[in-house]
């Protein structure tokens, strides 16, 4: 298992249940959230929990301007960076985004354009290490196909996936393994207004549980529950003019 | 944060909880503080193991703790941990045990969370030699609803401390729990079962292991016939000297929908007891079992309260002190036995003198009675009464972690300190079942 991870955005659910799993394999973490007690508090359970080193660094990853000196700071606190989680997201109020460009514009920031960005500036520096790396994006199903009913958000994640995708055919001979994640319907903070289908949702625990195996072995995509997988190859068969007028 | 419903254990009385989860203690502060804002009350609320109305909030609007469950601090040198409160036993045994380390308390389930654990006291079946979990307990921080947070202990803030540890949450919503572990060599548990053919045998199976064993438990058969009333089988256990410390598997089986009525009947329960009581089995010898069916057999059937239907039930567990408990016990069987209707889950349990910390604490020196009543509206309530009558001309008392029926006098008769846990309490804190036996 990976030994030294680097977590952005990571006070957030499903980055606490990865760190967990590492912690306990006694791994070197370095989180970076926007929250320094909440990122304490983290550091403290972690380190109960078995993590060899924990270091962290406040800052908001989603800024164009930090992102430099977050990597910076990562790479100098690690001794080597081994797998870097992309964690940071916010789930936008869809009307508002319709109704208010600067709400839209914010969320393709968070959700799309921030972590492209971040992407952009860290692959060249993991391809500079000797030996292989990891990189683990969280996107979204709601990235794969565009639905009436979640369009903004869904576009930020299709525009992450793709560069993802992209960035990891460019830097695969480079060492640098990007496997993007795929989560449906999570219970989190994030989705904590919603009323989500009960035999839909998932876990973060399960959801990191699948994250760090296919991360583990290097495979580009993967959805999380499994069945995510077989749903969306069925919504994205279905011919745009039938999706426009279907209510999902 | 999210919201669900929630409901106790036995699902008696019916009051579903709407919860609010918050995911960091200074979220669940702001909600406390909010509800004394907007007027109202609320309780904290852990896994909902509780039996009857002690954890539902009056109000029917409770706070989580679920997502508060971060470990603070760890010495694996000392086994003393710090960890917030919405921890789970079995969250805790998980990294504790291949390290060495064990609750140094633990009820008949681990899915409780450490808050519960404190709030109710718990107790388990080595009372006789460790006391309640209260006495485990070094520190814990409590948050109140104006705003104020503070570290109780013993020695520093004893009548706070005293009216927090079994204060049920009345007292402020509980952080962070300080505890000492207990070190174990192995996770096996050695243990040996003896059958016993009335109640004065009983007595004398545990006067002579109770003080050589760190656990004794019997089960006894409420449906025996009349001259094997009080009939059963006693248990001791030590953790074994060598061994693995190996973790148990979660319990995959699970009741996945409540059946119609009750599988909980006469019938049932007269087939099941007599088949464990007479089941073959090497009385006396040595055995060597996991720690997971020693201390939590029923843990491995997820949601089996769901067995007695959607009724729910009731669990009835008195305490009768040691000078009235042969005769009081007795008298409580043949009760039982006429009614017909007693459950398979009856487990007898001889207290030590060790004193709880907790105001509110159940166990006293003498023995207790626990079992479930499938709940029948208008069946169960009279004996249950009965019952109660019982216990209260013996000086004894009922578990209020266990309670839906008590009346406010046999409460304020058999806990007299309620009065100082009241002037402790949050004024934005209010649980059904305080209302209920304090008004």
């Amino acid at each position: 298992m990976n030994e030294n991870i680097l977590i952005l955005g990571a006070t957030s659910a499903i980055a606490q249940a990865v760190a967990r799993r590492y912690a306990e394999h006694g791994a070197n973490l370095h989180l970076v959230a926007r929250n320094a007690e909440r990122t304490s508090e983290v550091t403290n359970d972690l380190t109960a929990r078995g993590a060899n080193k924990v270091t962290t660094h406040t800052a908001n990853a989603a800024d164009d301007s930090s992102q430099t000196e977050i990597l910076q700071a990562a790479f100098e606190a690690l001794p080597r960076v081994d797998l870097v989680l992309l964690a940071w997201g916010n789930l936008p109020d869809e009307a508002e985004c319709e109704a208010d460009t600067g709400a839209l514009q914010d969320q393709f920031k968070v959700n799309g354009l921030s972590p492209v960005l971040l992407l952009n500036r860290l692959a060249p520096m993991l391809a500079e290490q000797p030996g292989d790396s990891h990189i683990a994006v969280i996107s979204s199903v709601a990235g794969d196909r565009g639905r009436k009913s979640n369009y903004a958000y869904g576009a930020a994640k299709a525009a992450l996936t793709t560069f993802a995708d992209g960035l990891g055919g460019r830097y695969l001979p480079k060492g640098v393994k990007v496997t993007v994640v795929k989560p449906g319907f999570v219970a989190t903070p994030m989705t904590a207004g919603l009323d989500l289908p009960g035999p839909l949702v998932a876990t973060p625990e399960k959801v990191a549980q699948r994250l760090i195996k296919a991360t583990e072995k290097g495979k580009p995509t993967v959805h999380t529950p499994a069945f995510w997988r077989g749903i969306m190859l069925i919504i994205k068969a279905i011919p745009t003019t039938v999706m426009r007028r279907l209510p999902i | 944060m999210s919201k669900k419903l929630a409901r106790s254990w036995g699902r008696y009385p019916q009051l579903p909880q709407r919860l609010l989860m918050p995911d960091w203690p200074d979220e669940a502060s702001a909600h406390l503080v909010n509800s004394r804002g907007n007027r109202k009350t609320t309780l904290a609320y852990g896994n909902g193991r509780s039996y009857g109305d002690s954890c539902l909030a009056a109000s029917g609007r409770a706070i989580g703790t679920r997502g508060l469950d971060r470990l603070i601090e760890a010495d694996w040198q000392t086994g003393r941990i710090r960890a917030q409160a919405g921890l789970m036993l079995n969250e805790l045994i998980e990294w504790a045990l291949p390290r060495g380390w064990f609750p140094p308390v633990t009820p008949g389930t681990k899915f409780v969370t450490l808050g519960g654990a404190v709030a109710n006291d718990v107790h388990g079946k080595n009372h006789h030699h460790a006391g309640t979990f209260g006495r485990h307990v070094a520190a814990l921080d409590l948050s109140r609803s104006d705003g104020s947070r503070k570290s109780l202990t013993q020695e520093a803030t004893p009548e706070l401390f005293a009216a927090t540890v079994g204060g049920l949450g009345l007292t402020g919503l509980v952080e962070w729990v300080e505890l000492q572990l207990k070190p174990v060599r192995s996770s096996l548990i050695e243990t040996r079962t003896y059958r016993f053919a009335s109640l004065d045998e009983f007595f004398e199976l545990s006067a002579e292991h109770d003080a050589a064993h760190e656990y004794t438990v019997a089960w006894v058969d409420c449906l025996a016939p009349e001259d094997a009333l009080g009939r059963g089988l006693f248990m001791t256990g030590d953790h074994a000297e060598d061994g693995p410390l190996q973790l148990a598997r979660p319990g995959k089986r699970r009741i996945p929908f409540d059946p119609p009525f009750s599988l909980v009947n006469p019938t049932s329960i007269k087939l099941f007891n007599a088949a464990i009581y007479h089941r073959p089995r090497h009385f006396g010898r040595r055995e060597r079992t996991g720690y997971e069916p020693f201390f939590y057999p029923l843990d491995g059937i997820l949601e089996w309260n769901r067995i007695y239907g959607r009724q729910g039930f009731q669990q009835f567990q008195c305490v009768i002190p040691e000078s009235e408990a042969r005769e009081a016990m007795k008298e409580i069987l043949r009760l039982i036995k006429a009614d017909g209707m007693g459950s398979f889950l009856a487990v007898l349990k001889r207290y030590g003198d060790i004193a709880s910390p907790g105001l509110l604490s159940f166990p006293m020196p003498g023995l207790s009675l626990a079992l479930d009543f499938p709940h029948q509206p208008g069946a169960t309530t009279p004996l249950l009464r009965q019952l109660d009558g019982v216990v209260a001309r013996a000086g004894g008392r009922l578990y209020p972690a266990k309670d839906a029926h008590m009346s406010p006098e046999l409460f304020r008769e058999s806990y007299p300190a309620w009065r100082t846990v009241e002037a402790h309490r949050d004024p934005a804190i209010l649980s059904h079942f305080w209302r209920r036996v304090t008004s």
